[in-house]
Parts: C-alpha cells; sequence; structure tokens
C-alpha cells in the first residue's frame, strides 16, 4: 500500500512538471507575449521593453522557465496583476469554497444517482426504469451553465426561494475561522451563518451535480442488472440465505465497487464544472477567480491556478486509488 | 421491503431537505432583516460591476473606487445635493484672491479621521504635498490621473512636461481650521474639481503608518501598498471593514462622524460584473439596488414593484465625423449629415425616457451651454440639397459604432447605430457599417489611429466643469476628429483660465457656438441613466455627479 502510495507521488512529479512547461509555453505563445497580455493592445513598444525588463521576459526561454520554476518551488507562484495579493494566497483563501460547494454537489449526486440507479435496476423494464434512464440521460446531455442559468431564473429570480448569488447573505455578519461557512456557523454556534450557507449552496450545487448524479444513476443501473444475475448471487439465493442479506451484503456491496470508481472519477471533474456554476452564480470560489482572471488577462492567477488545481486533481485521484485498496484486496497485489 | 422503502423514502426526504424546508425559510423581501445586527434592518447592500481599482481614492479615476470613496472619504468642496455645482464640506468656505492665485479654505471644526487623528489646515496641506510630490511610478495616468490632469504637472518629474509644470506651488496653514493654496497660474476649475473623491482628504497618520505611497510594479501593473488595499482612513460616515477581490466590500458607520450618520449602518458592494446577474439578484431579493439598469429592463422593473431612480443626465451622445475622411472634411457633407438625422425619433426610439435631445456638446446644467447655437433641424430635403452642392450624391460611408458595451451615455450603440443608418440612408447615402468590440479595438480604432469615418462616441461629466467636456473633446489635435483648427482650440484653451466666473461663461459660451458652426460632430442626446432599487429603500441621494453617500438612505416601510 505505502509503496503504490509513493509510486503514485514519484510519478506527480513528472506530470506537473510536464504541465508547468506547457503552461509556460501557453502564456508565451499568446499574441503580443505576456507584456502585451499585462499592458494591453495599446501599450507603447517602451511600455512593453519596461514590463520585458521588469519580470525578465526579455532572456532566453530555457532560463525564463528555471526561474519561474524556481520560484514555484519555493512557493512563489507570482503575484495577481488584478489584486495586487500572491497568487498563492489567492488560491487558498477561495479554495475552501470550492472544497464546500463540490461536496454539496457529490452528496447530492451520490445521495440521488445511488438509489435511483438501483431502482431503475431492480424495476428493470417498468416505468421507474424507464423515468431513470431518461432522467440520467437528460442530466448528462444538458450544459452546466444552462441548467444553472435555468435553475437561477426558476427558484431565485422567479419563485425566490433561494438567493441567486455569494455564498453568504451580505446583511449576515459571521465569522469564518475555517473558510468553509456552513461548518463555520456550527462552530461558532452562529445557526443563522450556516442555514444561510447552506441555503446559498442549494442552487449551484444541484446544477454542479447534475451530471455526476446521472453518470453515477447510470453506472449503479448497469452494475447492479450486471451482479444481480452473476453466479455468486444466485448460490448465495440457492444456499437459502435471507432475500435482504442477499441485497444488502452480496448484491449491493459488489455492484458498489464500479460505481466508487465512478464517483472517485467525478471528483475531477467537479472542479472543472465549478468555473462555469461558480461564474453563473457569482460564487466567490476557485472557479470564478479562474474565469474573471481570463477576463482581465491575469495572466500570473491563470499559470497558478491551474498548476495547484492539477496539484489538488491528482492528490484526489490518488486518495481515491488509495481508498480502492481498502476496499478491494486484489487492488493492493496489483 | 424495508430496505426498499428506506432508499425511496430517503430519496424524498434528501429531495425536501434540499427544495421545500430551504425554501420556506427564505423570505424574499426580508434579506437584511436577519442577521446578527439583530432586529431593524440597518445593512445597506448595493451590488457593483466590478472590484474598485483602489481603495485609495488619490490613485483612482474609476466610478467604483469613487463610489466606495465617496463612503469613507470627504473633500474639501462637495457638491450641492443633486446637482454637478460645488458646495461646502469639510471647508466650510473659501475666498479668492482677486489674481485667482490664493484659494483660503475655512475648515470645519471637531471633525477627525476614522483613526482618531485631527482634521486640521496640516492635514489639508500634508494631502496637497503628497499629490504634488508623487515621483516615479506614482506619477503614471493609472495611478494619479486626475491630479494630473488638473494642476498639470508634479514638484519635480524625469518626464519634462510634468517637471514642474504644476499649477499648485505650496501650502500653509495658518492655523487649525484655516488652510491656504497658492497658485503659480490661475485654476478656475480648482474649486469644482476638489469635489472629485481623487482629492478627498485623508488621514495623515495612517497614509504614513501604512506606507501609502509604497506602489511597486509598474504604472500599467502596479501593485498596490497595504493602505490602498486595507487601510483607507477618511472623515467619512463610514469606515473600511474589509475588501474581499471578485466578492464584495464592506463599510460600516464610522462613531465619531461629525454629520448626521443615520439609519444604514453597514453598506456591503456585493460584486457582480454581469448586467443580468445584477437583475437577477434584485429580483432574488439579494440586493438592495444597482446602476446602470439596461433600459431593456426598466419597465418590467418598474411593473414588478421596483422603483427606478433616474441621476439628471451629466453627460453626452454624440456622433464624431472623422476629417480626416475628405468626404468629411467636406463641411457641406457634415452639415447634410447633421440635418438628416432625426434627433427626436432616435431619443424616442432607442434611449430611455426622460432623455433630452442635445444640441451642445455640454448638457444644459454646465457652465457655459448656450441657447443660441445653431441646431440643424431635421431637414431629409435640405441634406439632400447640401449633398448635391457638395458634390457628393451617392456617398459611401464608414460607419463605426462599438457592439457588446452599454455605457451610461449609450446603454444600446447598436440600437442607436441603426436608427442613424436608416436617416442617412434616407437622404441617399449609402453607410458601410463597422462593428468592433468595445475594448479594446473599438477605442483603439477611434482614439488611436485615422482609420474611421463617422462613429459614436461620448461622455460622462467627472465634475461642473465646461473644459471637462469641450476641452476633453476638442482642446487640441486628435486622431478622434482629424482636424486642425487653432482657432478653435485657442478659444477653447484660453476660456480654461479665464479667472472670472462671468467673463469665463462667455468665453465658454462663444467657444460652443463655435464648435457648433465648425461642426466637427453631432450632439444627440443626455441619456438619463437609471438605477433600480427594492420599494422599501427610501431617499437615495441620485446625483448627475455620483456623488452618493449612503447615510441618507431610509429602509423598511
Amino acid at each position: 500500500m505505502t509503496r503504490l502510495i509513493l509510486r503514485r507521488l514519484a510519478l506527480l512529479v513528472p506530470t506537473l512538471l510536464g504541465l508547468s512547461v506547457l503552461l509556460f509555453l501557453w502564456v508565451r505563445a499568446l499574441p503580443g507575449g505576456p507584456a502585451t497580455a499585462l499592458l494591453g493592445e495599446r501599450a507603447t513598444p517602451e511600455a512593453v521593453e519596461r514590463i520585458n525588463a521588469l519580470y525578465g521576459f526579455d532572456r532566453p526561454l530555457p532560463q525564463q522557465y528555471v526561474t519561474w520554476l524556481g520560484q514555484l518551488l519555493q512557493g512563489n507562484f507570482g503575484v495577481s496583476t488584478r489584486t495586487g495579493r500572491p497568487v498563492g494566497d489567492e488560491f487558498w483563501a477561495r479554495f475552501p469554497a470550492t472544497v464546500e460547494l463540490s461536496l454539496v454537489a457529490l452528496l447530492i449526486a451520490v445521495c440521488v444517482g445511488v438509489p435511483l440507479g438501483y431502482l431503475a435496476a431492480r424495476r428493470q423494464g417498468r416505468l421507474v426504469d424507464h423515468a431513470a434512464v431518461v432522467t440520467s440521460l437528460l442530466g448528462v446531455t444538458i450544459p452546466v451553465f444552462f441548467l444553472a442559468f435555468l435553475l437561477k431564473w426558476l427558484f431565485a429570480v422567479q419563485l425566490g426561494w433561494f438567493p441567486s448569488s455569494g455564498r453568504q447573505d451580505p446583511a449576515m455578519i459571521a465569522t469564518h475561522p475555517t473558510g468553509f461557512y456552513v461548518l463555520d456557523g456550527l462552530l461558532t454556534r452562529e445557526w443563522d451563518a450556516s442555514w444561510d450557507a447552506l441555503v446559498h449552496l442549494v442552487l449551484p450545487a444541484l446544477a454542479l451535480g447534475t451530471i455526476p448524479l446521472a453518470i453515477i444513476a447510470r453506472i449503479t443501473r448497469a452494475s447492479v442488472i450486471d451482479v444481480q444475475h452473476a453466479d455468486y448471487v444466485r448460490t448465495a439465493r440457492a444456499k437459502g440465505l435471507s432475500a435482504p442479506h442477499v441485497r444488502s451484503r452480496v448484491l449491493l456491496h459488489n455492484a458498489m465497487l464500479p460505481v466508487s470508481t465512478t464517483i472517485g472519477l467525478q471528483v475531477g471533474l467537479l472542479l472543472s464544472g465549478a468555473v462555469l456554476t461558480e461564474t453563473v452564480f457569482a460564487f466567490p470560489g476557485v472557479g470564478k477567480f479562474l474565469a474573471d482572471a481570463v477576463f482581465n488577462l491575469d495572466y500570473a492567477v491563470l499559470q497558478g491556478f491551474i498548476l495547484l488545481i492539477a496539484v489538488v486533481y491528482a492528490l484526489v485521484n490518488l486518495a481515491v486509488d488509495v481508498s480502492y485498496g481498502l476496499i478491494d484486496p486484489r487492488m493492493r497485489t496489483r | 421491503m424495508r430496505t426498499r422503502w428506506q432508499i425511496v423514502a430517503g430519496v424524498v426526504v434528501a429531495g425536501l431537505a434540499l427544495t421545500g424546508c430551504a425554501a420556506s425559510e427564505r423570505d424574499p423581501e426580508g434579506s437584511g432583516s436577519d442577521g446578527a445586527t439583530g432586529g431593524g434592518r440597518d445593512t445597506f447592500i448595493f451590488a457593483a460591476s466590478g472590484d474598485p481599482a483602489s481603495m485609495d481614492p488619490a490613485f483612482a479615476s474609476d466610478g467604483e473606487s469613487f463610489r466606495v470613496a465617496r463612503q469613507i472619504f470627504e473633500g474639501l468642496v462637495g457638491v450641492e445635493p443633486g446637482t454637478a455645482d460645488p458646495a461646502p464640506l469639510l471647508a466650510e468656505s473659501w475666498d479668492v484672491s482677486d489674481d485667482g492665485l490664493e484659494y483660503t479654505f475655512h475648515l470645519k471644526e471637531d471633525v477627525t479621521f476614522q483613526d482618531g487623528t485631527e482634521f486640521d489646515g496640516e492635514a489639508v496641506c500634508f494631502n496637497f504635498e503628497r499629490w504634488n510630490n508623487f515621483t516615479g511610478v506614482l506619477q503614471s495616468e493609472s495611478l494619479s490621473y486626475y491630479w494630473q490632469k488638473v494642476n498639470g504637472g508634479f514638484a519635480t518629474s524625469d518626464v519634462a512636461s510634468l517637471n514642474g509644470t504644476g499649477k499648485y506651488e505650496s501650502c500653509e496653514a495658518p492655523d487649525a481650521s484655516t488652510a491656504v493654496i497658492h497658485l503659480r497660474s490661475p485654476l478656475p476649475e480648482l474649486v469644482s474639481a476638489l469635489s472629485l473623491p481623487s482629492f478627498s482628504m485623508q488621514s495623515p497618520t495612517a497614509l504614513q503608518e501604512y506606507d501609502a505611497d509604497a506602489v511597486t510594479g509598474d504604472g500599467e501593473a502596479p501593485v498596490l501598498p497595504e493602505y490602498a488595499t486595507g487601510h483607507p482612513t477618511g472623515t467619512g460616515p463610514y469606515q473600511f471593514e474589509s475588501w474581499s477581490p471578485g466578492e464584495e466590500v464592506v463599510l460600516t458607520a464610522y462613531d465619531g462622524y461629525w454629520g448626521d450618520q443615520g439609519q444604514v449602518k453597514r453598506i456591503v458592494f456585493p460584486i457582480i460584473s454581469d448586467a443580468t446577474a445584477r437583475r437577477q439578484a434584485l429580483q432574488a431579493g439579494d440586493i438592495d439596488g444597482y446602476d446602470l439598469v439596461g433600459p431593456a429592463d426598466v419597465v418590467a422593473l418598474e411593473e414588478a414593484g421596483f422603483q427606478i431612480v433616474n441621476r439628471d443626465p451629466f453627460n453626452v451622445l454624440y456622433l464624431g465625423m472623422n476629417q480626416a475622411n475628405p468626404d468629411l472634411a467636406d463641411l457641406k457633407v457634415r452639415q447634410a449629415i447633421a440635418h438628416a438625422i432625426d434627433k427626436d425619433a432616435l431619443v424616442a426610439q432607442t434611449l430611455p425616457e426622460g432623455t433630452e435631445v442635445a444640441t451642445n456638446f455640454v448638457p444644459p446644467a454646465v457652465v457655459g451651454w448656450n441657447e443660441d447655437v445653431a441646431t440643424y433641424e431635421y431637414d431629409p430635403a435640405k441634406a439632400k440639397a447640401l449633398l448635391a452642392e457638395a458634390g457628393k450624391s451617392g456617398l459611401t460611408i464608414d460607419f463605426n459604432y462599438p457592439t457588446n458595451v452599454s455605457r451610461p451615455y449609450m446603454p444600446t450603440p447598436e440600437q442607436v447605430f441603426t436608427a442613424i443608418e436608416a436617416d442617412l440612408e434616407a437622404v441617399g447615402i449609402t453607410v458601410n457599417p463597422v462593428p468592433d468590440p468595445w475594448n479594446p479595438e473599438y477605442l483603439d480604432k477611434i482614439q488611436g489611429g485615422q482609420e474611421h469615418g463617422l462613429h459614436l462616441l461620448g461622455w460622462t461629466g467627472d465634475y461642473n466643469d465646461t473644459y471637462n467636456f469641450i476641452g476633453v473633446f476638442f482642446g487640441g489635435p486628435s486622431n478622434e476628429w482629424g482636424f486642425d483648427n487653432a482657432e478653435l482650440f485657442t478659444a477653447i484653451n484660453e476660456a480654461r483660465y479665464v479667472a472670472d466666473v462671468d467673463a469665463q461663461r462667455e468665453a465658454y459660451e462663444v467657444a460652443n457656438a463655435a464648435i457648433l458652426e465648425f461642426l466637427p460632430g453631432i450632439p444627440l442626446a443626455h441619456p438619463v441613466p437609471s438605477l433600480a432599487f427594492k420599494a422599501d429603500v427610501h431617499g437615495y441621494p441620485a446625483s448627475p455627479v455620483q456623488d452618493e453617500v449612503y447615510n441618507v438612505i431610509t429602509l423598511g416601510d
């Protein structure tokens, strides 16, 4: 197990190095170069020269790359041109928001997707099954941003049931020791604040969770159908085990394995979906800041955030793989 | 069977918990009434369309920074509520010497900055000296734009045109309640200009403590010091609490405020960059109000029970006619175009209700607006005749207009373009449409080069001063207009420094008449900018120059 973790961590190094080279070349390949990106199209040649000298863009490419890498290794991701603060600080300040949103989205996806898929499989060919298949098909087909707009328009603007934007009612005064607003409210016993943060999470989490929900439901359905015809299930029944016992111990346990793989894969996808969802709901997380950085040509933020997201993504995947090892002994021997 | 029902029950409970129950707790009208403040509604939530550029107003020239600065800071001079005219604020009165070189400001007493520092003559001089002694990166236009525009230079500078060229000479404080500003040459617009947030009084203690001038980086990409991101300190009714870029700015009441604190004890500016999202946030009850309401949304919001408040227009929308284009260099062609446009119909069809048709390049509220300028009434027959006279029947012309942008003076450029295009086609001018995205293409093309014909642009005034309009447009040769008319340039620039108020008004009236004779462009309209609020927001102090301080607002029925 330890060897698996170490090997995966070792693999992470070349992956991130490769990504850093790509990001580095991408920024250099932008029209007019990074100086023009910073200064805009109307920059005078003198200003471009000054910026190039200031940030070292006039030096040879390999030398620039090594300098940048050196700074990265010291945890220096550069400074956001929009806020004037270190990119690393900006990332970690917004990370809890995105984690909170992703967790609630995943919770919705799992808590609705698994039972839906299970029900559909057990009632294969019946109304519930057809409904589930159509729902999951719709879920993967509707673009996230469209669904987000739709949910917002209906439940926030027309019905007024939920807020349309942000993480917390601006009128609310609350303290945030951890940055996870729902948790913060529980820790500080500000129940109102906790509830308010949760209410703000509902619509964005529904939008973000729909695609994973649909995928999880489909995989669960397929997996349960597969397993319920397996020999060992028939054997278990033949041995006279009670139906509930067969369902919960034999069927579900075995059917859940591919489902948990799928759930793990969805975690990474949630991060990319967050860019769109957070933008639509003006939800101040990593995704919205990244989208803002595109509009503001904030290249230090673009480079830094994408690298940091890659690190988080890799670590999450590693954690998922380790958890398989714990669920399925066969994984450990590989 | 039990497990199946457990699963079904689980799904139902999860669904209910996530939708129904959450919903029942939410009261769309009462979003401001809860929270730890208890009881009455005292938080005012106003959606901003972007982050402020800087919390230090001396480094700002954008509306978002000014909006926040006006709550925290006060200047020597304010404006009469609802107008653009200067009025006493931290200075209760002022005397100007006959030669226009000495301004004596009599200061309000018992005023303290939010850090407890006394506001007095020394503090005034500290601020003026600070602006005048900006060096290096602080002298870039992106930081000290207004000091440069108004004063003309700095004490010293590496740039020859800014080195010692300022009108400001020195400041003295003979006693705590007096500050005397000495000028090198007259600057009649000084008092009006001092109403700009850029010239707000800031606490000398805080400026020094938090290294306000320690800007690093480059003028185009400055990295602001601690003061400008987290410690702005003024004398206004609200003090800075927090700024989370891209998220919100929060201000709280300053207990030691010299004036009336009012009902609003806390201001939150959530940053919502998308106009539709701002409207939806209002409809969903998340915010109390927002500005730059799209003309198309006004009626719908009013019908839904929201309040629409209009600012008096302090702007002008015009059609530019670039004389670098040989056809437009012909005065008869320009006159023909002026006669071809039905301004009344244009305003009625494409601009917000309440918009005035423009005749001058300044709004009527500005000194020097001239009732008797040439107005070029709508007359298609005359337009055709003028074109024939000029030998330009069957003229084809480029028409540049911006897309995907909404400015206070031009909410829907595409519609304005379409209306004018139809008018021009009706008199036999073929229009070649040249649409461009606003930033950077459009502005770059109009202001940075010669390659354009007709174009749509406008301006919102900074403070009540004629030069702030016509000087910006016609103070000298430029790519936008493509002409060189020394007589006109001189008339405008000389009017700027006439010390006597009446004589200056007359000089500006003459200049405005000369502009409309020469006809470099056609003033079209002064569109009203709209704000939208919840029904229970009362007394929003709408101001043509956006001098809107929230301590006069009341909330609730």
